[in-house]
């Protein structure tokens, strides 16, 4: 029945399903244990060609139903399998701005890869890896072909955060003929992609390549400006000209648990720890000025099961740390990771401590912390979001000595623009409520899109987000006749 | 890029600057403070808006050399960049009509505590300043307080100048003699808690503005977490002004010595060769003025 479809796969589909799936080439683990290089290093065009070999194309295929902005992979397969790898780029750019970032991040063992028919027996298909591959390729080669961008409408659009969201907002309104400024608090562009993820899961060079792209496009970024500080909403409109405003700040409030002992020396939210390390480069100490208390022969603890916690524990490994320990409340099962980070972990020699909690740190007389109280665990009900939720295990505390202690425990919304901009709806969550067909908030020309919204998500969620804002405010400043402010509040997801 | 207009010893290691910050000089207030990251591998240091001039665009800092950043710093002059500066950060300082109010500021706390006094006065407080220094060459902005304050006192530890002793012995008289309504302290940390222990028995009310270590300024990091009341508080967005007495100034200082060791790796760094390290920092920041350039040129 595929036969039907004009296909540039050789092989009868009997043939393809027999095809093992490819391993992707990585570093050493011994070896990355040490490094911040990347740790995966991609297809080789070869690779590329023979997993794309084992697609046995599905006229309705899963894997683009089940990738939150519908890439259709399919294609893409097809042109990687007729050697148009240019093609295949142009075919994921077309409902996927930043493929280069979403192919080394995406959690797709629940998004395309889930839905792929080949899962149901064996592995599916490598979806990310290919995604990655033909991303790298007009990468390397420079031949991003610039799209045309429709004739300017002289309308200004104000993109408030350069993380995923706004990134994907501006490549679509600056295609769309609109002027797009983009205002970021940090000195770096890229939110979580540049201080969050660390260089060896998401190597800076190809952020940045993407914001070179966007700026050769003509928008314009401006670092250095907090928004609701420097500047407020209302004057960026009523002042500055701007006829829309996308706010993309994302969900940055660290959590702490709130335990005594939270102040030692050496205890961090991952938020600082990550962002000493990627941000400020502190493991480039003492070429780069940041410091951070040594990890080096010590012993360091992260708290949490999510990407967070891996990319903290991982970092910790890589700064020398003599033990490093993921400690989680839950069940391996539960662990919100990508599946990949957590087997790279393994592989790179972290230890996992399920179901435990920390309930006190302890220090010594200078205040540098010393150890750590936990208490054991066990599986209860169900909660809300349907994971069953951690019982404390009366007399079950112990203590463990560990001198880093790492709270990856989930993030909520910075407040800042919130309670600078009068008229904008927020959820109880603290969250800023915007519709879900249009991304309109209650205040008139401010939209609103990503984890600021939904809480913590994914970035592919905030991309699609972007996206979809965008097409919104085109339809507000165009004068569509659909009206923009709508009462809705925001869905949250849970992070940790 | 943000241009050092000006640049001026004040005192002894102390040194003043005005730097072209449109957006900044437009909104700051008293009592907040800027974010500054020297070049493409400097640390962000926080620094309080000293003053500010909105029609020209530019805000004033002044700078105690006392570390590896401050120091570089220092050495920059006139036509010099500043890679990042962003603010202005913080709450302000709590403006009201107070009555007799006390200013209590230690060396380079004077240059902060200087807006925040300016208003008070603008507001109808009496204001009484108290200016303390190690020594007559380590005080600075001496006239512009006289200015804005009804009496000013200045104190030094070694009585090179003023009067011999310490401020909370001259803060201690005031006190006894009765009618402080309000007092503000900036300084060192044993300064601030002396003022703390003096004041918060007599349940004047007293502010102190934490200087407490930063990476970001927004809230992001925690960082500059400080136990206030017993609870955890940024003070990059909570503060950087908090009640004295409910300060736990143990967990301050401890916070703050943190990083000592490679505070200290870093000063011998940079006093190794100072001059490169200038030299680095100005031709980096020339390669990021030319990218920028760049970039805008390829817009139109
Ligand atoms: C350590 C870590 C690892 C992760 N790993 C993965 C992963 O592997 N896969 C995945 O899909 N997702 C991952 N995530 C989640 C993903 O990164 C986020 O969901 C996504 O980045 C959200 O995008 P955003 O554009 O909404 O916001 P962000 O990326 O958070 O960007 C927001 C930006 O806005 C700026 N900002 C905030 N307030 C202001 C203001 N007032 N004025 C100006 N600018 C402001 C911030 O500085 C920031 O740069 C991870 C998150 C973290 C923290
Ligand atoms: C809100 C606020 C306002 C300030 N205003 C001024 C000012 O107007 N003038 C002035 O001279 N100083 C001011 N400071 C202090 C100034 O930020 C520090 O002196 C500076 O960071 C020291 O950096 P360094 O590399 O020169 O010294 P280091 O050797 O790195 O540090 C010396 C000491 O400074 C503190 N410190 C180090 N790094 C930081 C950091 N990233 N953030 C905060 N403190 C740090 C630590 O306590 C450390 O022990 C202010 C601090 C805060 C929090
Ligand atoms: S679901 Fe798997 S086999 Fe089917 S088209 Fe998609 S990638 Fe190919
Ligand atoms: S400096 Fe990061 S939260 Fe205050």
């Amino acid at each position: 029945m595929t036969d039907k479809i004009p296909s540039n796969n050789p092989l009868p589909n009997k043939e393809r399903a027999k095809l093992p799936r490819q391993r992707v080439p990585e570093q050493d683990a011994q070896v990355r244990a040490h490094n911040f290089c990347e740790v995966n290093l991609g297809f080789p065009a070869e690779q590329a060609r023979q997993e794309s070999l084992r697609c046995i194309e599905c006229p309705k295929p899963g894997c683009v139903t089940k990738c939150p902005v519908s890439v259709n992979v399919r294609a893409v397969i097809d042109l990687i399998l007729a050697g148009d790898y240019l093609g295949a780029a142009s075919k994921v750019r077309e409902d996927n701005a930043l493929p280069a970032i979403t192919g080394r991040v995406c959690p797709v063992e629940d998004q395309c890869e889930s839905g792929c028919v080949l899962g149901k027996k064996g592995e599916p298909v490598g979806i990310a890896y290919l995604e990655r591959f033909v991303a790298d390729w007009e990468r390397e080669t420079g031949q991003f072909g610039s799209p045309v961008s429709a004739p300017a409408t002289g309308k200004k659009v104000g993109l408030i955060g350069s993380g995923p969201a706004s990134l994907a907002c501006a490549g679509d309104l600056i295609q769309m003929g609109h002027q797009v400024h983009v205002f970021e608090a940090l000195h770096e562009l890229g939110g979580v992609l540049v201080y969050g993820i660390p260089e060896f899961r998401l190597p800076k060079d190809i952020v940045r390549h993407e914001i070179e792209v966007l700026r050769r496009r003509g928008v314009v970024f401006e670092t250095n400006v907090v928004v609701g500080k420097t500047v407020t909403i209302d004057e960026l409109m009523q002042e500055e000209g701007f006829n829309a405003i996308f706010v993309a700040t994302g969900a940055g409030l660290p959590k702490f648990l709130k335990v005594p002992g939270e102040h030692f020396n050496g205890v961090y939210s991952a938020n600082e720890f990550l962002t000493r390390v990627n941000l400020m480069r502190a493991y480039l100490f003492p070429q780069y000025d940041e410091p951070l208390y040594p990890c080096k022969d010590r012993d360091v603890i992260v708290v949490g099961g999510g990407n967070t916690a891996m990319d903290a524990v991982r970092s910790a490994l890589r700064l020398g740390a003599k033990s490093a320990s993921i400690y989680y409340r839950r069940t391996e099962k539960e662990m919100p990771a990508r599946v990949e980070e957590v087997h790279h972990a393994k592989d790179e020699g972290v230890h996992f401590e399920m179901l435990v909690n920390p309930v006190e740190f302890f220090g010594d007389e200078k205040g540098n912390l010393t150890s750590v109280k936990c208490i054991r665990q066990e599986l209860g009900e169900p909660d809300d979001s349907g994971r069953r939720s951690p019982v404390p295990i009366k007399g079950s505390e112990f203590v463990v000595p560990c001198s880093v202690a790492i709270i990856a425990a989930g993030t909520s919304a910075n407040p800042l623009i919130q309670s600078t901009t009068p008229g904008l709806a927020v959820t109880k969550r603290g969250y800023i409520s915007a519709s879900d067909d249009t991304l309109a908030t209650s205040k008139p020309g401010v939209f609103a899109g990503g984890d600021i919204v939904t809480g913590g998500a994914t970035v592919i969620l905030a991309m699609g987000a972007g996206r979809k804002a965008a097409k919104s405010i085109n339809a507000y400043l165009m004068g569509a006749p659909k009206e923009s402010v709508q009462e809705q509040t925001g869905t949250a997801v849970s992070a940790d | 890029m943000f241009e050092i207009v000006e640049a001026r010893p004040l005192a002894r290691g102390i040194k003043l600057f005005v730097i072209k910050a449109p957006r900044i000089a437009r909104k700051q207030r008293p009592g907040q403070f800027v974010i500054v990251r020297l070049d493409e591998c400097g640390e962000r240091i926080p620094l309080t808006i000293a003053d500010a001039n909105p029609k020209a665009g530019t805000v004033t800092i002044v700078v105690q050399a006392i570390g590896k950043t401050t120091m570089l710093l220092s050495m920059l002059e006139a036509g010099d960049s500043i890679l990042d500066v962003v603010g202005p950060l913080g709450k302000p300082s709590e403006i009201e009509k107070f009555g007799t109010t006390v200013v209590v500021s230690g060396s380079v706390g004077t240059a902060m505590a200087y807006p925040t006094a300016r208003e008070l006065k603008r507001a109808g407080n009496k204001v009484i300043s108290i200016v303390g220094a190690r020594s007559k060459d380590l005080l600075v902005l001496e006239d512009e307080v006289r200015a804005v304050s009804d009496e000013t006192y200045v104190v030094t530890d070694d009585g090179s100048y003023g009067q011999k002793g310490l401020v909370t012995d001259k803060l201690k008289e005031l006190v006894d003699a009765g009618g402080v309504n309000y007092v503000l302290a900036i300084g060192p940390v044993p300064m601030m808690r002396a003022v703390a222990n003096l004041t918060g028995p007599k349940q004047i009310k007293t502010i102190v503005s934490l200087n407490s270590i930063m990476v970001d300024g927004t809230g992001m990091c925690g960082g500059c977490r400080v136990l206030v009341n017993n609870s955890s508080q940024f003070a990059c967005v909570d503060g950087p002004d908090f009640d004295a007495t409910q300060v736990n100034f143990e967990v301050l200082t401890q916070r703050n010595n943190m990083y000592r060791e490679q505070e200290r790796a870093s000063i011998e760094r940079l006093q190794a060769d100072p001059e490169a390290e200038l030299k680095k920092l100005r031709e980096s920041n020339r390669a990021h003025a030319c990218a920028l350039e760049t970039a805008e040129v390829s817009h139109d």
